[in-house]
């Protein structure tokens, strides 16, 4: 991970951490902040907790956004404080709805300069948004809202497995991966297992994103905690709801950062950290699927 | 409130659930009398069937069971914009006179006095849904005449009518709030009384409006929940009580 960080995230970037709920390389984050990137763009549906505490640790110019919440608890408060007090940054905003930003980026995967979406005709998010245009349909004459491509410099998703290759096998939920990793310039790819080539060859449906388009593969079991991997571990909601206290309260946000990304050396050493109890409590159950018959 | 918005559902709808009482109302329609109902997610889960109650909108338990698992592209494209969602669900922090929803910012938006989460898919719910249910316990503040910021298109508002401006969907059907339920009437879709609780007066719900708010002609009272839909609620589909007050149940 650190390598992977080093060589693809620069200082200015235009960032994207792809995961709705599911999947969120919250180890990404960590190395990213470890490693004191500045002036970063952060792009995501949902900003989360994982750009939240990116946010507080000031590596943020920008956010790209559609839904800024704490899902199911309350505010980003580290966002918020950047908003409303410019504090540790003043962080500029750009606002959109969920369709929208899925539509920037598929155009962006698509090399497409915009995308056409049925949306926003009646509400006020275009006034505070100039980038959400529209366009007259040359077949029917109606004005279509637009918006325009996103191209990442780096998109990092998170996988339950790949193969050294980093052809990337993703089940559950997928959001908006597959278009934020074509949409980039450089995509780095953290998987929960490296799995033997003829594994993901044995089931190609569930491949989301093809080696080829991939830069760096990084394995990094709990990788996406306190998110979620279906079929590894569940979503730490209490965690979510700690992280309300913690991050409502400046001084105690900095001591959080400072024991769990700053003072820790890598993921494992995290995990190590947050004990045994809690890695048992969310070990998934096992459910399996029945495979299905690939044969000609 | 919850088992109010679990009425307004048919056996068989399709409907874009939201976290909290909303999903909490469908889940509770689809243990009562609408088991047919295809619950949908913005996440991507299809046709799910969350045997716990999930606290995010992505939770694991929505996959698990479930009819499909589609792309958010997809679920945007083909099942919203493509017309195949019959009711969507929608909470906001203001609810106006026609319908809008403001789930954006209290306040201007360059220097909002509280900076709300945003839109999420709800700006293109209110649009695409064939009609469109809000739950909002009612307050002055949370119910003006107009909201500070549209989110989300009601039935009109500073930029036309939902038939000026040619929104496929029907806009919001239905207010389900803690005092009584309210409706669009007359012709430009203005939100009247339709339903009220028993022991609940006109007048309360006049004073938590910030508008002269009409009554329509039969205005309806609410039958309490049954014992059943209160069993459920309680001891099945939400046993923390995280979305039921005493008040909602």
């Amino acid at each position: 991970m650190r390598d992977a960080i080093a060589r693809f995230v620069h200082d200015g970037d235009v960032v994207v951490i792809e995961g709705f709920t599911h999947l969120i390389c919250f180890a990404a984050a960590h190395e990213i902040i470890r490693q004191r990137r500045s002036d970063l763009t952060l792009c995501r549906l949902t900003p989360d907790l994982i750009y939240d505490q990116l946010i507080a640790a000031g590596c943020a110019k920008k956010l790209i956004f559609s839904w800024a919440g704490n899902p199911g608890v309350g505010s980003l408060h580290a966002l918020r404080r950047a908003v409303e007090k410019n504090h540790p940054k003043p962080l500029d905003l750009e606002e959109y709805s969920h369709f929208g930003l899925v539509a920037r980026l598929s155009a962006g995967a698509a090399g497409l300069p915009f995308w056409p979406l049925r949306d926003y005709t009646g509400s006020d998010l275009p006034a505070v948004n100039p980038l959400i245009k529209s366009v007259t349909c040359p077949y029917t004459g109606a004005l279509i809202a637009t918006v325009p491509a996103l191209k990442p410099d780096v998109t990092i998703v998170h996988g339950q497995r790949a193969d050294a290759n980093g052809d990337v096998q993703i089940w559950g939920l997928y959001g908006v991966q597959k278009e934020a990793a074509f949409a980039a310039k450089r995509v780095i790819v953290v998987v929960e297992e490296i799995v033997e080539e003829k594994i993901v060859r044995a089931d190609p449906n569930r491949t989301l994103i093809p080696g080829f388009i991939v830069d760096a593969v990084v394995c990094e079991p709990w990788g996406a905690h306190p998110s979620y991997a279906q079929g590894y571990y569940d979503r730490d909601n209490d965690f979510y709801v700690e992280w309300e206290e913690i991050s409502r309260d400046e001084q105690r946000l900095a001591r959080w950062l400072d024991e769990f990304v700053y003072n820790i050396s890598d993921r494992a050493a995290y995990m190590e950290k947050l004990g045994s109890e809690r890695r048992q409590r969310l070990t998934a159950k096992t459910l399996m699927s029945e495979g299905v018959n690939y044969g000609f | 409130m919850a088992v109010q918005a679990a009425h307004e559902l048919h056996d068989g709808d399709v409907v874009f659930v939201g976290i909290g009482l909303p999903n909490l109302a469908c889940n509770l329609a689809r243990a009562t009398h609408a088991p047919k109902l295809v619950l949908i997610y913005e996440s991507g889960a299809v046709g799910a069937v969350p045997d716990r109650l999930p606290v995010s909108i992505g939770d694991p338990a929505l996959v698990t069971g479930s009819l499909a698992v589609a792309s958010m592209a997809d679920i945007f494209q083909c099942y919203l914009q493509g017309g195949r969602i019959q009711v969507g669900f929608l909470g906001g922090a203001q609810v106006d006179r026609y319908g809008n929803i403001n789930s954006t910012v209290i306040g201007s938006y360059a220097h909002p006095k509280v900076r709300l989460p945003g839109s999420g898919g709800a700006c293109e719910i209110a649009i695409h849904a064939e009609r469109v249910v809000v739950v909002a316990p009612l307050s002055p503040r949370s119910f003006p005449a107009e909201v500070d910021f549209i989110t989300s298109p009601g039935h009109n508002g500073k930029y036309g009518s939902r038939k000026q401006l040619g929104l496929p969907g029907g806009g919001p059907s239905r207010i389900v709030t803690d005092l009584g339920i309210l409706a669009p009437g007359g012709s430009d879709g203005e939100l009247e009384l339709v339903a009220i609780y028993p022991n609940v007066e006109v007048e309360q719900v006049r004073q938590k409006v910030g508008w002269p708010l009409k009554v329509a002609a039969r205005l309806e009272t609410i039958q309490p929940p049954s014992e059943r839909e209160l069993y459920l609620l309680r001891n099945v589909l939400d046993v923390d009580h995280l979305y039921i007050g005493k008040r909602d149940a």
